[in-house]
């Protein structure tokens, strides 16, 4: 197919506008993929809170693309260079998220959308992102499993609901053949396949890609997101259904019982008669 | 308006965290004033979720439903809130029921809680405190909505016999089509999965290679454990991503997680912090996973493991 319309391109653009074939192209041919970033603090931050615990402490932290939803992002980069695909991707965020988004591009998403409020609660993200949907259609959905930060899983399969699309979480494996979908589906224990057709929205996660095909943006791609589309919408009007009021961290742990190597029935009989968990 | 909780069943038999989920949906049923009612698929007998205070079962019975499709299953429960009036709905944390359960929120205009590890601290609004940021917090968190779906943690509440008469009830339910269907599946048999695990047996970079890995399934099969994974040793290939837990792996609850050769980096802790006891066997006594661990053995685990192992069938033949 691809190569069909290369020869009508190489042959009629003396004749056609070239730029109306390559629109063509990318939204008729090419599939659609949307893809939903979340922007969190990196795995190995120090968790902190303030205004009287009602508030996540930013101070230091460094934020990025949710590890769940890079993994989403990288295998619609292959679905981009193996099979063609636009890929678009949105966060429901305030500015600060502007530079995740920036690095989504650079990594090689076409478009960044970024929906102008707070991200309230999972129930509000997935209704503004639903409604971003309706107004503009796409093939295949990708979010993550679950954030890092507030873990709610709950915005891939919200969307499916609202919107009444094949929805698979903690999907592993992701292979597209027109609108035939075959995937893979964690299960406890063990996996499943599953078979479907686009229109599809997935909860992905590590499997989808290796964590070793995660790509660091070059200097060109981080050039190149310079230019690209990043647009700023005001959000729909919905309110979240939860609320997050106080935030607790554990409590400091006791220190560690050390057990002498050569005494292991110490530890069988602390496991035992102390812990209670033999 | 009577609680409602779906109870997950594995070859008509009900499966073991359907006995916590009932201890907390009767429990959650007092605080209301009312009573809970579990909603169970092709589980011809309910009578043992008596014993855990639920009063009532609902019953669907249809071997189309063998297979199990999130959207098909939030669909029949979707019926069964109809049908009872019920306002507050209680699932388990296992992959399926968090699969299905924001199609659920969805259907019924719901707020979903998940990762909940108490009964509310409020009910108006209700309130419960679930685990945030990876475990590495907890927060309180209220429902502004009418309806309220709450996801327990596993292991979080524990059993609370409670024995009431039982009535079980066939509920007719309509099917929904489903565009998604099961190709094929593939469940390691013969062993059991971390979800539905009491002990977890896991392992990182300090067996130094997959060929050692038999001292550490050895162990676990000592224990009746389920074997787990760091992400390095996933990384590498040396056991399957599902064996992998942590922060970008799966996460763990058990009652006992034993630890051997892993360092303890922030992701892991992370991911199995909600474990009830932790167990490290390590040689570099500097290793991280001793500030996490309530009991620890500096030592190698080549030379710790299998006397261990010897040990605990010793103890086990005792005591059994």
């Amino acid at each position: 197919m691809f190569l069909f319309l290369k020869k009508i391109l190489c042959t009629h653009s003396i004749f056609i506008n070239f730029t109306y074939i390559w629109r063509n192209i990318i939204t008729q041919v090419f599939m659609k993929v949307l893809v939903c970033i979340s922007h969190v603090p990196d795995t190995t931050s120090k968790i902190n809170f303030i205004e009287d615990d009602t508030k996540f402490d930013v101070q230091g932290v460094q934020f990025v693309i949710n590890p769940n939803d890079e993994f989403g992002l990288t295998r619609a980069m292959w679905l981009k260079e193996k099979q063609g695909a636009s890929i678009d991707v949105i966060n429901v965020g305030n500015q600060s998220s502007e530079p995740t988004l920036r690095k989504a591009l650079a990594i090689g998403a076409d478009r960044a959308i970024r929906i102008n409020s707070d991200p309230n609660d999972g129930f509000f993200v997935a209704k503004q992102i639903s409604e971003y949907i309706k107004n503009n259609t796409y093939d295949l959905i990708i979010a993550g499993r679950e954030s890092i930060d507030y873990n709610g899983a709950m915005v891939p399969g919200l969307i499916a609901g609202f919107l009444n699309i094949n929805y698979v979480t903690n999907c592993i494996k992701l292979e597209i053949d027109n609108e035939n979908v075959l995937l893979d589906r964690e299960i406890d224990g063990g996996k499943e396949t599953l078979k479907g057709k686009l229109p599809l929205i997935i909860g992905g996660q590590k499997g989808l890609v290796e964590e070793s095909d995660l790509r660091i943006p070059n200097m060109r791609g981080i050039m190149q997101a310079r230019q690209k589309p990043l647009e700023v919408i005001e959000p729909y009007d919905f309110n979240s259904n939860t609320e997050t009021l106080k935030f607790q961290k554990p409590l400091p742990k006791q220190a560690v019982k050390l057990v002498d190597s050569e005494n292991l029935d110490e530890l069988i009989n602390l496991l035992h008669n102390e812990a209670k968990v033999l | 308006m009577p609680v409602i909780t779906y109870i997950e069943s594995s070859n008509g038999k009900i499966k073991k965290n359907g006995f916590e989920l009932a201890s907390y949906s009767s429990e959650l049923a007092k605080l209301l004033n009312t009573t809970a009612i579990a909603l169970t698929v092709n589980v011809s007998d309910c009578s043992e979720l008596g014993n855990y205070g639920i009063s009532k079962a609902l019953k669907i019975s249809d071997d189309s439903l063998n297979e199990f499709n999130a959207s098909t299953y939030a669909d029949i429960i979707t019926q069964a809130v109809n049908k009872t009036g019920a306002n507050t709905i209680v699932v388990s944390s296992s992959l399926d029921s968090k699969y299905l359960a924001p199609i659920l929120s969805a259907n019924i205009e719901a707020a979903y809680i998940n990762n909940v590890i108490s009964l509310p601290s409020n009910l108006d609004p209700f309130t419960v405190k679930r685990t945030a940021f990876t475990n590495k917090a907890f927060s309180d968190t209220s429902s502004n909505s009418e309806k309220v779906i709450v996801g327990l943690s596993n292991n979080s509440f524990g059993l609370i016999e409670n024995s009431i008469p039982i009535d079980e009830e066939i509920f007719e339910v309509s099917i929904s089509n489903s565009n998604l269907s099961v190709e094929s599946s593939e469940k390691v048999s013969g062993k059991i999965s971390i979800a539905d695990a009491d002990i977890v047996v896991s392992a990182g970079r300090g067996m130094k290679g997959p060929e050692n890995w038999n001292l550490i399934e050895d162990l676990a099969d000592t224990l009746g454990a389920a074997t787990a994974c760091s992400k390095p040793v996933s990384d590498m290939g040396w056991r399957p991503h599902s064996e992998h837990v942590g922060q970008t792996g799966k996460p763990v609850a058990t009652n006992l997680y034993i630890a051997i050769g892993i360092s303890g980096a922030i992701q892991h802790l992370a991911g199995i912090n909600s474990s009830k006891i932790k167990v490290v066997i390590n040689s570099d006594p500097e290793a991280p996973f001793f500030k996490a661990a309530d009991y620890g053995i500096v030592g190698d685990a080549f030379d710790v493991v299998p006397r261990l192992n010897e040990k605990l069938k010793e103890f086990k033949a005792q005591n059994s």
